[in-house]
């Protein structure tokens, strides 16, 4: 990556990211964002990322993006994570362990019905 | 016991009284029984409002939608309609204009959860902070190019200046005077530094933005460094924060990567690079002296001050010391201008707070509001509510040497300003919120007991102060407290208020004053009858009586 030498430069580059964003956001594409914040990982949000990932090893799935992001605040509903899939809004989870994370990446990932039970309502 | 989930704010200066507030007051609450809704709405009144036109308001949260003028004719049709349909009622609805006053008011929000005010927050929780490109989306660096391409030094000074941003460290310092005085001094060598300490008990709010947003970070710490005219930056981080110093590492690698770090920044001749350290867990090496020292390699101990920082900090050379939380608006203000961050907040106090907020109530966790949100509105729409069984006995503000607030100053509009009249210290925004379990003297026992241990030890009065005030406290816990004792501890107060040599021992009295000034009687119950009025305190076994 060639240093940024202007504004101009930083839109392309912003454009360009947007893109890339937006491609994850197209039918198809599922993305799941575990909070991996220190309350989230003292949590166990570790283990829901493993099992989100070995999910999807053991079922050979494609077209999932699994990335992480920060602590929003709501620590007490930790470990947190977001489904969503291709341009739908996303669907907030609270108090995901590896089981409830399998059964999210069976019900809502595979069959793309949201498990209601652990839905934070935001 | 049902969980509140909306609360009225009717507003009562004496303008409203006058057109009727009061008789909506009784109004709304006869509806309220009348659709047998009573128990899950709080009504509650406010003040300050500042809007003489479209007076008296009435404002239902959690969605923050505002109405007036009111008329008492108009509240059971209110009633019915928002809290027991949930319909907006457009017809009185206040004008959308910006609203202002010694309040701070929320957004509109429709939905469940309250409006928050998102600036320092913004992008924490919500962008993968291991990513530069997902800073760059959400408009990141576009403010450092900006003041690099477009604005000099004093510009950028003069927008930090208006926008009216005080420091979020727990002192409320003018964040633009700061950098004003840094560019001023003498010296061609300055440096910026991040305080990312954050060693207040009870306090994460900034562990979340560097572990959330690392980047914010980085570019508000050039900004910084442009405006006071360094090319050299600290970032001095609690040592138990792991998490948060490894993703500002790597931050800091794709930073120099992209070019927002490191020479000729944006095509320019700004050069600027950031170091890392890491506390070793002292509580003093929050203060900013102590953590120059302690960056110097040197006994985490404060300096004898002046000079300040501002003149000769890290290396005796003009040092910008800035928190977290402060720099992490500063990228928002240069992008949206001083005007708008002073729509934000009340006139005193302009932009948002985050809160960490901790007790008995049924949420903890942090969030982000405008300046001069109540208390009550905290504890009743963020917080959802007081735990069942649980009343509000006092709140202590801004952790250990934060005040203890009793519940009756609960309507005081959190911001710099109404704080310093009411006598209360805004700290680092902690809000640790207490029920009627809650014993006082087992309170400020368990806050000296802290300090007595954190005093770095250098001077007399903190050292000594914090040991014989702690000591008195343990006894009045154990029923062998002496009335004359509780004078013993306002002169100790007052000498370590008077010598002692930084904030830690200047700041420690602040709960002994409070305990003294707002729950005297109980403090005496423990002396006059050797008991704990709420059963906590150990009493001694046989105690002798007075
Ligand atoms: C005992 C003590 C501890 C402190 N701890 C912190 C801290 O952890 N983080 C912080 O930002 N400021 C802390 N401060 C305040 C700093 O001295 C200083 O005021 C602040 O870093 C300035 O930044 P600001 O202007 O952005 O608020 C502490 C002060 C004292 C007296």
């Amino acid at each position: 990556m060639p240093a940024i030498k202007s504004l101009e430069e930083l839109k392309r580059v912003r454009e360009e990211a947007l893109q890339k964003k937006k491609m994850k956001a197209t039918p198809g594409n599922v993305q799941v964002i575990v909070a991996m914040g220190t309350c989230g990982i003292a949590a166990g949000a570790r283990d829901t990322m493993k099992s989100v990932l070995s999910f999807i090893e053991s079922n050979s799935l494609s077209g999932i993006t699994v990335t992480q992001t920060g602590c929003i605040g709501m620590c007490e509903q930790e470990p947190i994570m977001q489904v969503v899939i291709g341009d739908q809004p996303k669907v907030v989870y609270g108090k995901v362990n590896a089981e409830v994370a399998e059964q999210i990446m069976k019900q809502h990932v595979q069959n793309g019905i949201p498990v209601k039970d652990y839905v934070l309502p935001l | 016991m049902i969980k509140k989930r909306a609360m009225v704010l009717v507003s009562n200066d004496p303008e409203s009284i006058r057109l009727g507030a009061n008789e909506i007051v009784q109004h709304l609450n006869e509806a309220l029984v009348t659709y047998g809704i009573q128990d899950e709405v709080d009504v509650s009144t406010v003040s300050d409002v500042n809007h003489s036109n479209i007076l008296p308001l009435v404002v239902v949260y959690p969605e923050a939608v505002v109405y007036g003028p009111v008329k008492a004719s108009d509240v059971r049709y209110l009633v019915e309609e928002h809290l027991y349909k949930g319909r907006v009622v457009d017809d009185l609805l206040a004008p959308p204009k910006m609203l202002t006053g010694q309040i701070g008011w929320l957004r509109g929000h429709k939905g469940y959860n309250p409006a928050e005010h998102r600036i320092v927050l913004e992008r924490a929780g919500r962008i993968d902070p291991e990513n530069i490109e997902e800073y760059i989306t959400a408009n990141g660096y576009e403010a450092l190019g900006k003041v690099l391409s477009e604005m000099t030094p004093e510009s950028v000074i003069e927008v930090v200046e208006k926008s009216g941003l005080q420091g979020r460290g727990g002192a409320g310092f003018p964040t633009g005077r700061k950098w004003k005085f840094v560019r001023a001094a003498q010296g061609s060598k300055k440096y910026i530094v991040c305080n990312a300490d954050e060693s207040e008990p009870g306090t994460f709010k900034d562990r979340i933005v560097l572990e959330g947003d690392p980047h914010v970070i980085i570019e508000s710490m050039a900004i910084a460094a442009y405006a006071i005219g360094a090319d050299e930056g600290y970032i001095y981080i609690r040592g138990e924060y792991g998490l948060a110093y490894r993703r500002l590492e790597k931050a800091i690698l794709q930073a120099r990567e992209f070019g927002f770090l490191g020479k000729n920044i944006f095509g320019t001749e700004f050069n600027f690079d950031i170091h890392i350290h890491a506390g070793a867990g002292a509580y003093v090496c929050g203060e900013e002296t102590a953590l120059l020292e302690s960056l110097e390699g040197k006994r985490g101990e404060p300096r004898s001050r002046p000079p300040y920082p501002v003149t000769k900090g890290l290396w005796n050379k003009p040092t910008s010391v800035n928190n977290v939380e402060t720099l992490a608006n500063i990228p928002a203000i240069v992008r949206n201008g001083a005007e708008w961050y002073r729509s934000i907040g009340t006139p005193s106090s302009p932009g948002t707070k985050v809160y960490t907020i901790m007790g008995n109530v049924n949420f903890s966790g942090v969030i982000e509001v405008p300046m001069g949100v109540t208390l009550r509105e905290v504890i009743n729409i963020y917080a959802k509510g007081m735990k069942p069984g649980s009343t509000l006995k006092l709140a202590q503000t801004g952790g250990s040497s934060g005040s203890i607030i009793p519940a009756v100053l609960q309507d005081t509009p959190m911001d710099f300003e109404s704080f310093r009249k009411a006598g209360v210290s805004l700290g680092s925004g902690a809000l640790l919120i207490c029920d009627q379990n809650t014993c006082i003297v087992d309170l400020v026992k368990v806050l000296l007991q802290f300090f007595r241990f954190e005093s770095c030890g250098k001077c007399t009065p903190c050292r000594v102060g914090t040991q014989r005030s702690y000591e008195i406290v343990d006894r009045i816990s154990k029923g062998q407290g002496k009335l004359e004792e509780l004078d013993t501890l306002l002169e100790l107060a007052a000498e370590m208020e008077r010598a002692s040599n930084c904030g830690l021992g200047q700041t420690a009295t602040v709960p002994i004053r409070d305990m003294l000034k707002h729950f005297r009687t109980e403090v005496e119950a423990h002396i006059r009858s050797g008991s704990c009025p709420t059963g906590i305190c150990e009493m001694a076994q046989e105690v002798e009586k007075v």
